[in-house]
């Protein structure tokens, strides 16, 4: 029995494996540096790159950023301050709701409530759309980190007559920080991918926008819409995105990765 | 009042508003979601349920072949996923060594890190041709299970099954990862009993741990049913969109999402967008009771006492 779960390691490992190589096979052949510069060409025309994708998914995480982090720290904050407080139990539990909440279904209630009253897709739509979804993985991982943060810290900050909210901001923050930072790290690599919400949101956009209030292009729907299409150049233009959408997130998690061990290496405050 | 007392009192304020948004946010989600669901609810009443005809050119919203749909293929993905999780997880806890740990759970631990839309990528140009291959001739021919009605039919990959293969890889890592820190959380002395008694390892593991985590690990089995119920896009790109409900896990299938997806931006009447509204509230409802549940059970493990 116990060689089966040798085998379920294997299984298990498997799928990540053949995927990576695909895209490495796939993605690498038709990457080079006119994908990252250059436009979209039209459907079935060799070459061209993704720029005006590349740039709207940044201008959508920034956007959701803004909304995101200082909601979930602010909450996060409030949930280690207050703990078993009723409304802050309420709040924990609803946080769990909305982190489980199906990504379309956030789709179809940002269009609901941001593009159909003001009659347009929209950038910003979007980026609310995620900045939403970002709310309870910020939270959860600032809870977490400020109930690291020793008591007897606060306690000497109060003890010398700091204010309660000075003590919070530049005591239990602070050294909170870094963990706050790779939470909020990770949390932008997980929506950086996301496609649903964005679907009757930014919509996608076959020209150059930087617009919040155009619609906007965006890799994950960049890549949806080309992996559906008959062409094959339009196909390998799919893997190459995937490829760059993935090194994102890489690339973002690494650097999360990195604020954690300066944490613990003692470097950092 | 005090200049240092008014700066508590305003930060005070402050992060209350921030953590009152959170159940504002989603009142205003559940209540905008339902008001643009009820001219579709109202008019078709339960029914909305139980109707297994979508056919949006007569007018007819039933939303059964895509709640089938999303039934099914996430409990295919339970069963395949399932005994992969539990088998690495214990892999992973009890058995690997040392340095294997690391890279085996790092290795499944990305797997959540990767697009919902690369998985689907994968799954037309990797998944689907090996499952039009080598794998539905083995199945229909070798296995001899053609002839039954779960695999009756033929194949052209799109189908009820792949979604279900992609769905259970996507879901693999959270339940895994729950299922590893329930067995973590086991206490030594449980194992250590065990042992004294004469057990062997295997024994050890199925009398003494995974009793001991039950309840945590069926946890972390419905919360992967949470993820696999709102999965959209990998499960759109591989299930073929056809709003039947037919017994052949071959047969192409819709989901509640995967409908959404695919109809939303075209819906032209006002009764289409409520009747897919409808739709996304039922999935609404669906996750909510599933996560609800989930989380309930993993507290249990983790903070309350034994099952």
């Amino acid at each position: 029995m116990l060689g089966l779960t040798y085998v379920a390691a294997v299984l298990a490992t498997l799928p990540l494996l053949l995927i990576l190589f695909h895209l490495l096979r796939q993605g690498a052949a038709s990457i080079s540096l006119e994908f990252f510069t250059e436009m979209p060409r039209p459907v079935g025309e060799e070459g061209g790159g993704m720029s005006n994708a590349i740039v709207g998914t940044l201008i959508l995480l920034g956007v959701a950023s803004a909304i995101g982090l200082p909601v979930g720290i602010g909450a996060g904050l409030y949930l280690a301050d207050k703990r078993n407080a009723p409304l802050a139990m309420t709040v924990r539990f609803l946080s769990d709701v909305l982190n489980g909440l199906p990504s379309i279904v956030m789709g179809i209630f940002a269009w609901e409530f941001l593009v159909r009253p003001f009659g347009g897709f929209s950038a910003l739509a979007g980026g609310v759309a995620l900045g939403a979804m970002m709310i309870p993985l910020v939270t959860r991982t600032t809870e977490e980190m400020i109930r690291l943060v020793p008591a007897s810290l606060k306690e000497a900050a109060l003890a010398l007559g700091y204010t309660r909210w000075r003590t919070s901001v530049t005591i239990v923050l602070r050294t909170a920080l870094p963990g706050i930072v790779t939470g909020a790290l990770v949390a932008v690599a997980r929506i950086a991918g996301e496609t649903a919400p964005l679907l009757f949101t930014a919509l996608g956009n076959q020209f150059w926008s930087t617009s919040l209030r155009e619609p906007i292009a965006a890799l994950p729907l960049q890549i949806f819409s080309y992996a559906i299409s008959p062409y094959s150049t339009a196909h390998s233009m799919a893997w190459a995105g995937a490829l760059v959408l993935i090194m994102i997130v890489l690339i973002i998690s690494l650097i999360a990765k990195y604020v954690t061990r300066r944490k613990f290496a003692g470097g950092g405050d | 009042m005090k200049a240092s007392q008014r700066g508590d009192r305003l930060f005070q304020i402050l992060i209350t508003s921030f953590a009152i948004c959170i159940p504002l946010l989603l009142a205003i989600i559940a209540i905008s979601i339902l008001i643009a669901a009820w001219p579709a609810l109202s008019k078709a009443g339960l029914g909305f349920l139980t109707d297994s005809h979508w056919n949006v050119s007569a007018g007819e919203f039933g939303a059964a072949p895509a709640i089938y749909g999303t039934l099914v293929s996430s409990a295919l993905a339970l069963l395949l996923a399932t005994p992969l999780a539990l088998g690495v997880s214990i892999f992973l806890a009890e058995i690997a060594p040392k340095w294997l740990r690391t890279p085996v759970g790092f290795t499944i631990d990305l797997l959540a890190a990767i697009p919902s839309v690369v998985y689907g990528l994968w799954g037309i140009f990797f998944l689907i041709p090996l499952l039009r291959d080598p794998v539905a001739p083995f199945i229909k021919d070798t296995l001899g299970l053609g002839a039954t009605p779960l695999f009756s039919g033929p194949n052209y990959g799109y189908s009820m099954l792949a979604a279900g293969v992609i769905l259970a890889i996507m879901i693999l890592p959270y339940i895994s990862a729950v299922t590893r820190e329930v067995l973590m959380a086991v206490p030594q002395s449980q194992r250590d009993a065990a042992l004294a008694l004469g057990a062997t390892r295997w024994e050890m593991i199925r009398d003494a741990v995974l009793p001991y985590a039950r309840s945590g690990i069926i946890g972390g089995i419905i919360l992967g049913l949470g993820r696999a119920l709102g999965e959209t896009m990998a499960v759109t790109m591989l299930i073929g969109n056809r709003p039947e409900i037919s017994a052949s896990l071959f047969a192409p299938g819709y989901t509640m999402a995967s409908l959404i997806a695919n109809e939303f931006s075209e819906a032209t009447s006002d009764m289409h967008l409520s009747a897919l509204m409808a739709v996304g509230a039922v999935l609404f409802g669906i996750t909510l009771i599933v996560n609800a549940l989930a989380r309930w059970l993993v507290w249990r493990v983790t903070k309350g006492g034994v099952s």
